[in-house]
């Protein structure tokens, strides 16, 4: 048997911005085993809903993540108004979609880019962020903010866009489409991204049902699985279907989040093609008791918010369980018998937010 | 072919302006709903305290007997929760950036005092 090594991987790591540590265990080049350990950042974000008042904790539930920030003061809101039994205006709840695939599409955006800084592509990183770019101009034209909108209440939405500037925004992703072919061709057909990605990280089928992977990892690797399917928000109203992938490996899952940005551009045409006018919020009256599992789909996967409240203004229990910490046990198989120079691109197709999975 | 997918980008990219700004000389223009930071008319404000019940990070302060309105500009988070609340709309969100601190003291506002009333003839 050849001699085993133990290298440890992160905290802190050129390619991650994320503090994930894995101890890889390798025999040559070749890793055996990966231990991961998480605990670096936990910030005790569950505890403080015991402090809060239950209207106020979604600006700390937004805190959560920096990226997917939207989704998450959104699936928190959710679950308070299904407790309560709040019915919230159809306009805002076409407006959450509308905030939850932009958040979509620059989480990809994102992604994409780090995707490539983790093979080498500078160039690619930078023209993907460059069109992030644009995204993030209209997110901070209608909500106030770039990544922390602080646009969802419990009961609505905060803010209102009107209809030309809902028709502003289609155009302006309209005429993203030109360079967001040719960033999505590069991803997908060039041979120096392909040597990276093609056969590297593989997750079978079978495997990730059995560990639990959700979102583009488990889309990536055949399963039509799409939490927006349960029809929270508008998504009832809109037509779309799941991106599936066959590949099952790194390339795969690449695939599923270039074709997702397209899906979040078409569903953002629809909702501003179909959003009723109306009220955009409705006043919140007496204090939650009950319980609620919301489940909403964020661009790393599926989140599920446990909250429980016991009928005064702070929330008795809040769980979330974040799509990173369901993805981890699919990525210690898929880094079984990798090579040690593909560990960051593997460990990066599971769009690692460390932080949203200690909370 | 699929190895020179990027070399149309990257020489478009060579000859055209740089996506980025020569900051602090150029500086971005910021959307008008932009919450860059808080802002109060102090002279309309009626010190009811409602501001610092709504403020998630407990940063705001209210002194109704001393007609005192401070805020720890470190500790707000600008989700502009306090703006909604206002019942006087003495608060506003302007949309440039608070400027960087050197001490973490806190921004405290007083209206301006009134000219005392003439007095009243015996």
């Amino acid at each position: 048997m050849a001699t085993r090594t133990v290298i440890p991987f992160g905290p802190q790591h050129p390619v991650l911005p994320e503090p994930v540590h894995l101890d890889l265990v390798v025999e040559g080049e070749k890793v055996v085993q990966a231990i991961p350990s998480i605990g670096f950042v936990h910030r005790g974000l569950e505890k403080l809903v015991e402090k809060k008042d239950f209207t106020e904790y979604v600006f700390v539930a937004e805190r959560i993540c920096g990226i997917c920030s939207f989704i998450h003061g959104m699936t928190y809101c959710h679950g308070v108004e299904q407790i309560m039994g709040i019915e919230v205006p159809r306009r805002a709840q076409y407006l959450r979609v509308i905030w939850s695939e932009l958040s979509r599409i620059h989480s990809h955006l994102l992604w994409l880019g780090l995707a490539a800084d983790s093979f080498g592509f500078e160039n690619l990183f930078m023209a993907s962020w460059r069109i992030r770019e644009h995204v993030l101009n209209i997110i901070e034209a209608t909500t106030g903010n770039r990544v922390i909108f602080s646009s969802c209440r419990v009961g609505g939405v905060a803010r209102d866009i009107d209809d030309a500037t809902l028709k502003d925004i289609v155009a302006r992703l309209e005429g993203l489409a030109t360079d967001l072919r040719n960033l999505g061709e590069v991803f997908l057909d060039d041979t120096t991204v392909k040597h990276r990605t093609v056969g590297v990280g593989v997750l079978t089928k079978e495997h990730a049902r059995e560990l639990g992977a959700v979102g583009p990892t488990l889309r990536g690797s055949g399963v039509a699985s799409d939490m927006r399917q349960l029809k929270y928000a508008a998504y009832g109203d809109l037509a779309f279907e799941p991106l599936v992938e066959d590949g099952c490996d790194c390339h795969a899952r690449c695939k599923v989040r270039v074709r997702e940005i397209g899906q979040s551009i078409d569903l953002i045409r629809q909702a501003a093609a179909r959003i009723p006018a109306g009220e955009i919020a409705v006043k919140v009256k007496g204090t939650p008791s009950g319980e609620f599992f919301a489940r909403t789909e964020q661009p790393r996967g599926e989140v599920v918010y446990y909250l429980r409240a016991n009928g005064t203004r702070n929330l008795d229990r809040l769980r979330v369980r974040t799509p990173t910490f369901a993805n981890l046990p699919p990525l210690v198989k898929m880094l079984e018998n990798c090579d040690l120079a593909d560990v960051p691109v593997i460990v990066l197709t599971i769009d690692p937010c460390i932080s949203c999975t200690e909370r | 072919m699929p190895l020179f997918n990027m070399t149309a980008t990257a020489l478009r990219n060579l000859f055209a302006r740089p996506a980025t700004r020569l900051y602090p000389a150029e500086k971005r223009e910021l959307p008008a709903g932009t919450r860059g930071r808080l802002t109060i008319d102090i002279e309309t404000c009626i010190f009811c305290g409602i501001c610092q019940k709504k403020c998630p990070t407990d940063a705001l302060r209210v002194e109704r007997d001393a007609k005192r309105w401070s805020i720890d500009r470190l500790g707000c988070i600008a989700c502009a929760n306090c703006v909604d609340a206002c019942p006087k709309d003495c608060l506003s969100m302007e949309t440039g950036h608070s400027p960087a601190m050197l001490t973490r003291d806190k921004e405290t506002h007083t209206p301006a005092a009134k000219p005392p009333a003439a007095p009243t003839q015996p």
